[in-house]
Parts: C-alpha cells; sequence; structure tokens
C-alpha cells in the first residue's frame, strides 16, 4: 500500500489539458521529488494533492483510500508564490493559520515557541510581516507550513525564492522532518537538489508523467556502459594516441595534463569490464576507473528532449 | 472550533482594532452631534462689550426711539456726521446719519465707519427704522386701531397631519410628511454609504488576499466558500458594531447636550410631555411640544430592525458580488470595470430614494421598493411613511431570495477565480466559470 497515490488524474482548463492521465505512487517516510519543466502541471497536481481544485476525473488516495478534506490537517502545504497576511502580526496569524488546520488555539501557542525559538526569532512575535525582511519572511513561512506538525508536507518549489542561507537551513529542516518520520514531497526544477535529498522523483512533461521511481535506481537503468579513466602520463614521448584504440570500447574527451590523462571511453556490447582493465593498465598506469552513472539532470534533459522528437 | 466562525473572528477583529475604524466611530457622532449643538451653544453666548454708536438725526424724531441692545448702545451727538473731522473719527465705533422722512422714502440713511460695519449692525438699524417708519405711517392715516387690524389680515394657519393608527383603540397620531421625509432620507443615505462602504471593504480584503497569495494556504485548508462567507459576515458584524454604536453615541451625547441646555433626556421620552415639562420649568413652544410628540410617534424599534435587516440583505447581496469581483481580479485597478456594473444600480436606487421621498406614493418608488437591487435603498424612504407589513416582508422576502442566489453565484466566480493570475478577466469568463460545475 502506498502512502498516497494519485490514480488516472485528468485535469483540463479552457482547451488544454494540465494533466492526462497522472498517476504517481508515495511511499511512506520518503522524499518525493516531483520533476519537471515550467507548465509541465506540476503546481496543478500538488493543487489537486491539496484539495484546492478537484480534478476533473480520476482520484487521490491517501493511505488506502479516497482523501478528504479532513485529511487536510495532516498536511503542510508550501506554495511556490508566497504570500502571508502583510499587515497582520506573526504570531497572530501564524496561530489563525494553523486553527484553521484544526489545532487549538494552546496546540499552536506551545508549537509557534518551539519553532521560533528553534529558528531563533522570537523577537519579531509581535511585528507585523510586512516590517519584516525578505529573508525574515521566508523563515515565518516556512514554520507556517510545519507548525501543525503535519505527517505529509508538500513544498512547491522550496528553495526557489530562499535566500542560499535559508535554503541551506530549509533543506536541513527537511531531512530532519524525515527523520522523525514525516513523508515529503516537493517540486522542483533544481536538479541538484534532487540528487541530493530525494528518494522517489517522478518526472511530469507536458501533462504527462513520463518517468517514476527510486532515485537509485532510475539511474541504475540509465547506464549507459560510459567510463572515466585517469592515468600517468606515460615516461615514453613515444607513446601516442593510438595506444587509446581498443577492439573493446571507443573513447573520447581525451584530456592531457602535465602529469595525468583523463578520457572517457564507452564499452562495446560484447566487452567486459575485466579486459577493458587489463588492457588499459598493460599500457598505462592507472589512477582512477570509474563507471560514469548519469545525473538527474542529464536523465531528465535526455528524457524530455526524447519525447519532444517523437 | 468551527472554522467559519475563526475565519469570521479575525475578520471582525482585524478590522475593528484598526485605528481608522475606532476614530471614524467615535468621531462621527460626535460630529454630528457637535453640528447641531454648538450653534444651539454659541446663540447663548453674546459678545460680552457694548459697543457705542453715534447718531446725528436732523429730524429728532427717531434717535430717542431708537433701542439700545447687549450689543449696541446708541448715542445722540449734534454734529454733522459727513463733515466730521479725520482725528474724531475714532470716537465712535460707528457714526450714524438720518436725514428726512424716512416714512415717505424721502429720508436717507447712512452708516460711517473706519472699519467695515458687521451686517448684523447694519440689518439692526434698518429693522428698527422701518418698524418706526411703518408705525409713524400706520398713524399717519388717522384711522383708528388701524394697526391691530393689520394685524389681523395675516392670520396663522397650522397644520396637522393626523395617521389613523391600525391598531384597535383609533388612536390618533399626529405625524409630519417633513419629518417623515427628512428621516428616510437618512436611512437612505444610511444604507447607501454602508452598502458601498462595507461592500467595497469585502473586496479589499479579497484582492489583499489574493494579491498577497495567502489565499492559496487558506484554501488548502478550508473551503473557499467558507472563506469567502467568513470574510463577508465578519465584515457585516464590523458594519452592526459601528451602526449600533453610532446610535448609542449619539443618544448618550445627545441626552448630555440637552440637559447642558436644560431639558434632560427622559422628560422628552415621556409621554405627557407638557405637563413635564411644567413641572421642569422649561417652556416650551407648541411647535417644540408637536415636533417632540411627531418624533415620539414613529415606531422607531420597528424602524430600526427594518433598517438593520435590510441593510443586511443589501449589504449580502451587494458584497458578494464585490467578493466575486474580488476573486476575479488581480489588483484593485483591474476591478474598476466590474464595480462599475454594481455601482449603477446602487447610484440609480438612491436618486430614486431621493425622488420618492418627495413623491412616496408614485409608481416608481412603490415597484422600485420590490426590487431587490433597489429595495434596501428605496424602502427605507417608504418605510416612515407607513407601509403595509406585507409588502415590507414580499420586498425582504425577495431580497433573501436574491441574495442567496448572489452567493451562490459569487461563490462560483469566486472558487475559479481566486487561483487564477495574470489573466485580465472578462465578463464572458465570469459567465464561463459560473457554469463550471463544482
Amino acid at each position: 500500500m502506498y502512502y498516497l497515490e494519485t490514480s488516472h488524474v485528468v485535469k483540463q482548463y479552457s482547451g488544454h489539458k494540465a494533466l492526462d492521465d497522472v498517476s504517481i505512487q508515495v511511499h511512506e517516510g520518503k522524499i518525493y521529488g516531483l520533476l519537471g519543466p515550467n507548465g509541465a502541471g506540476k503546481s496543478t497536481l500538488i493543487r489537486i494533492i491539496n484539495h484546492i481544485t478537484a480534478p476533473d476525473s480520476g482520484q487521490v488516495i491517501f493511505n488506502g483510500r479516497q482523501m478528504t478534506a479532513a485529511d487536510m490537517a495532516r498536511i503542510g502545504y508550501l506554495p511556490e508564490e508566497r504570500g502571508l497576511y502583510k499587515k497582520m502580526k506573526v504570531a497572530e496569524q501564524a496561530i489563525y493559520l494553523a486553527r484553521l488546520k484544526g489545532m487549538t488555539r494552546n496546540d499552536a501557542r506551545e508549537s509557534l515557541r518551539y519553532w521560533f525559538d528553534k529558528f531563533d526569532i522570537r523577537a519579531w512575535a509581535d511585528k507585523k510581516l510586512g516590517e519584516l525582511s525578505k529573508g525574515m519572511q521566508q523563515k515565518v513561512q516556512f514554520i507556517i507550513t510545519v507548525m501543525h506538525r503535519p505527517e505529509f508536507l508538500i513544498f512547491d518549489e522550496p528553495f526557489s525564492g530562499f535566500d542560499p542561507v535559508n535554503a541551506q537551513l530549509i533543506r536541513n529542516e527537511i531531512l530532519e522532518l524525515k527523520a522523525q518520520g514525516a513523508t515529503i514531497m516537493f517540486s522542483t526544477h533544481n536538479m541538484a537538489s534532487v540528487e541530493e535529498i530525494c528518494d522517489e522523483i517522478g518526472l511530469i512533461n507536458r501533462s504527462r508523467l513520463v518517468l517514476q521511481g527510486d532515485v537509485d535506481d532510475i539511474r541504475e537503468s540509465h547506464r549507459q556502459g560510459q567510463y572515466l579513466v585517469k592515468v600517468r602520463r606515460p615516461a615514453d614521448p613515444q607513446v601516442g594516441l593510438q595506444a587509446l584504440d581498443s577492439q573493446l570500447y571507443s573513447w573520447n574527451s581525451l584530456v592531457r595534463s602535465s602529469h595525468y590523462w583523463t578520457w572517457q571511453l564507452r564499452r562495446e556490447q560484447q566487452a567486459d569490464i575485466p579486459a577493458i582493465f587489463s588492457q588499459i593498465a598493460a599500457r598505462f598506469d592507472i589512477i582512477s576507473f570509474e563507471e560514469l552513472i548519469p545525473d538527474m539532470n542529464e536523465i531528465f534533459i535526455k528524457t524530455v528532449q526524447n519525447i519532444q522528437q517523437q | 472550533m468551527n472554522k467559519l466562525s475563526i475565519i469570521i473572528q479575525r475578520e471582525y477583529l482585524s478590522r475593528v482594532r484598526k485605528k481608522s475604524f475606532i476614530i471614524m466611530t467615535f468621531l462621527t457622532p460626535l460630529l454630528m452631534v457637535a453640528l447641531i449643538m454648538v450653534p444651539l451653544l454659541l446663540s447663548t453666548v453674546k459678545s460680552g462689550k457694548t459697543r457705542l454708536i453715534a447718531v446725528n438725526d436732523e429730524s429728532g424724531q427717531y434717535v430717542s426711539r431708537l433701542q439700545d441692545s447687549k450689543s449696541w448702545q446708541f448715542v445722540a451727538i449734534g454734529e454733522d456726521i459727513s463733515s466730521l473731522p479725520a482725528e474724531k473719527r475714532e470716537d465712535f465705533y460707528a457714526w450714524l446719519s438720518i436725514r428726512g422722512n424716512l416714512a415717505d422714502s424721502t429720508g436717507q440713511v447712512r452708516i460711517y465707519a473706519t472699519r467695515q460695519i458687521p451686517m448684523e449692525l447694519s440689518s439692526e438699524i434698518r429693522s428698527q427704522l422701518e418698524k418706526m417708519a411703518s408705525e409713524d405711517k400706520i398713524s399717519s392715516y388717522r384711522i383708528p386701531e388701524l394697526a391691530q387690524i393689520l394685524k389681523e389680515v395675516y392670520p396663522t394657519v397650522r397644520t396637522e397631519n393626523i395617521l389613523w393608527s391600525d391598531k384597535a383603540d383609533g388612536q390618533e397620531v399626529k405625524t409630519s410628511s417633513e419629518i417623515s421625509m427628512v428621516i428616510g432620507m437618512v436611512a437612505t443615505m444610511l444604507i447607501y454609504i454602508f452598502i458601498f462602504a462595507y461592500g467595497s471593504m469585502v473586496m479589499n480584503g479579497v484582492v489583499e488576499e489574493k494579491s498577497s497569495r495567502i489565499v492559496e494556504i487558506i484554501v488548502s485548508s478550508v473551503k473557499p466558500f467558507q472563506l469567502m462567507m467568513g470574510k463577508i459576515v465578519g465584515i457585516a458584524l464590523v458594519g452592526l458594531t459601528q451602526f449600533i454604536l453610532w446610535v448609542l453615541l449619539i443618544l448618550l451625547l445627545s441626552a448630555v447636550g440637552l440637559s447642558a441646555v436644560g431639558l434632560p433626556m427622559d422628560t422628552l421620552m415621556s409621554a405627557n410631555l407638557p405637563q413635564a415639562g411644567e413641572t421642569m420649568n422649561v417652556n416650551l413652544s407648541q411647535e417644540a411640544l408637536d415636533g417632540i410628540q411627531i418624533i415620539q410617534s414613529f415606531n422607531w424599534t420597528s424602524l430600526i430592525i427594518w433598517f438593520i435587516l435590510f441593510f443586511l440583505g443589501g449589504y449580502l447581496l451587494y458584497a458578494s458580488l464585490f467578493a466575486a469581483i474580488g476573486g476575479a481580479v488581480d489588483n484593485n485597478e483591474d476591478s474598476q470595470q466590474f464595480t462599475l456594473a454594481i455601482t449603477i444600480p446602487v447610484i440609480l436606487a438612491l436618486y430614486i430614494g431621493i425622488y420618492g421621498a418627495m413623491n412616496p406614493d408614485g409608481p416608481l418608488v412603490f415597484w422600485s421598493s420590490f426590487i431587490p437591487f433597489f429595495s434596501p435603498i428605496v424602502m427605507m424612504v417608504r418605510l416612515p411613511m407607513g407601509v403595509p407589513f406585507w409588502q415590507i416582508v414580499l420586498s425582504f422576502a425577495l431580497l433573501v431570495i436574491t441574495f442567496l442566489l448572489c452567493v451562490k453565484l459569487a461563490a462560483k466566480i469566486y472558487r475559479t477565480g481566486i487561483l487564477m493570475y495574470g489573466k485580465k478577466v472578462t465578463y464572458k469568463d465570469l459567465w464561463k466559470w459560473i457554469r463550471y460545475k463544482s
């Protein structure tokens, strides 16, 4: 059983399909990254999961049953476009929004105290939000997302709009929330963050889910027999580039420095790695020999390009 | 606690605690009472100084009859004022020269002074002299008791409007169409102002939430309908609070003001006015007594209750439309093309109301008082004049049905609109949103 599932979700906006038969699966306790180019439909899917808009067909299944409005209290949501009441006092509006999520006033106050102490911003409690700097407002926004102790967190582009210091802070908090057992879903087009913290990803392109699964599984399945070889520069100046040629592989991207040669190779289909390795070892002094596993950025670009060519 | 009531609470408290609300609420009644009381008080204050006026009366028949007042004292002199040397001009406040016979219009009156002569003085002198001239003229006819006869030529006629009450005791009540008109106009203007002020407050609140993007966080916790209704109801309570505070403050301030003038409030409220007046040693003129009786004759409780009901009905109707507009647009500038559609019926209703105050039985006013977009404003004009009960109830029922429909339509526009950004919305879009299935 999945923690959260969307099943054949379709959403249409005046003529164009924002989501076309999208089924994603999120495991409990994992961090799920929702990837895709701008306008692919990520935010629409997130809005549907948040009960902000309703799908035209399909459903959202939460803990094995259809998600209801009552489940919203268990979700913390940070929208892509941040914003709070500018003229309302920080503590007052945090408590107000937590109460709308079903917390009692006292619980909300207590939770707020915990987070204000944690982020060291207690002195701002009675300031109006508009009087705070942007960075401070972002911290408040994050606190409002998590203060009602949700078990499921949805962040829409959590790292955009935050300054680097806050982005790091948010990243650490996300990992800590995961360690405490929360399930987390976020959308992003920042690929570096995906490998760093995501366990699973779903790639949406032009309203369709085109790739989904465990991050390492996906990377493994996209291996293309590429290796990076680094050797010491041959002492004998007679040794030329022909020493690189082999029946077992093709090579490219050679870089020659004063001490080292590095190049990439792609093995031929039948060739096995020990044979390649020993062939190179016979000619050069090997420093490293490593397989190149494609990163998410490459997979992302390649997948999207493949679809566009079709 | 119910989420709707949490929203209502925030909408209410955040506005009631605003400085501008507190100032408006307490200053307005103060201003209104001051507007009535200050002239009353000022008229009792006389300037302390008595000024001397030199009078050169060639005929000698007027100067002795000029009456001094607290402000002016007339002194007869023999010098010719027109040839007065410049250095003596400051001896008196003003110099009055009377020549010839005023009774046959051959006379000439001049007032000299080194400063601008106050209008009060010149009109005082003119009226005294006119009266003397008139008396002289009358006596010149040598007809006995002519003055008395002339007085009787203009008898005063007082009209009383009596309303046959529906009640079984057949009590006759004095009324006044003028006072009914004034009350109707005040109620009409009040409802008009309330609908506009609080309706646009709803719109601004919605636009604020939408443009600050907080709306997305809120509607992930509550239904858009709850957010919209919470705002509308919360602001309605703000309006009611202001209205009730105004009524209470005006009553309180008038009581204070009246007792300062010597008329305690409870005397005015008592049914037995003339006797009460006597015991208080206050001399009330017959007109004042009648006026107070007429004001007492209105059924204030029912007037105020219907005022509040029609205010709420009209407000809910228009506020839901304002909320829909706020939800559809990105900022206040874009809202103008839509607010026009709301402004027109409201202003039209106000014009019908003003016209109706002068012609309360006309068919235009009659029918308009049933059309829901007009009735909250127009009915206020008719109410003080007496409207059959079934008509009020029918009009109110139509209003309630319409606002329920409007709230439903508005909720559809609102729900779609608050999540739409960057698109210039047209009436066509609104119509499309209304037809979306939920």
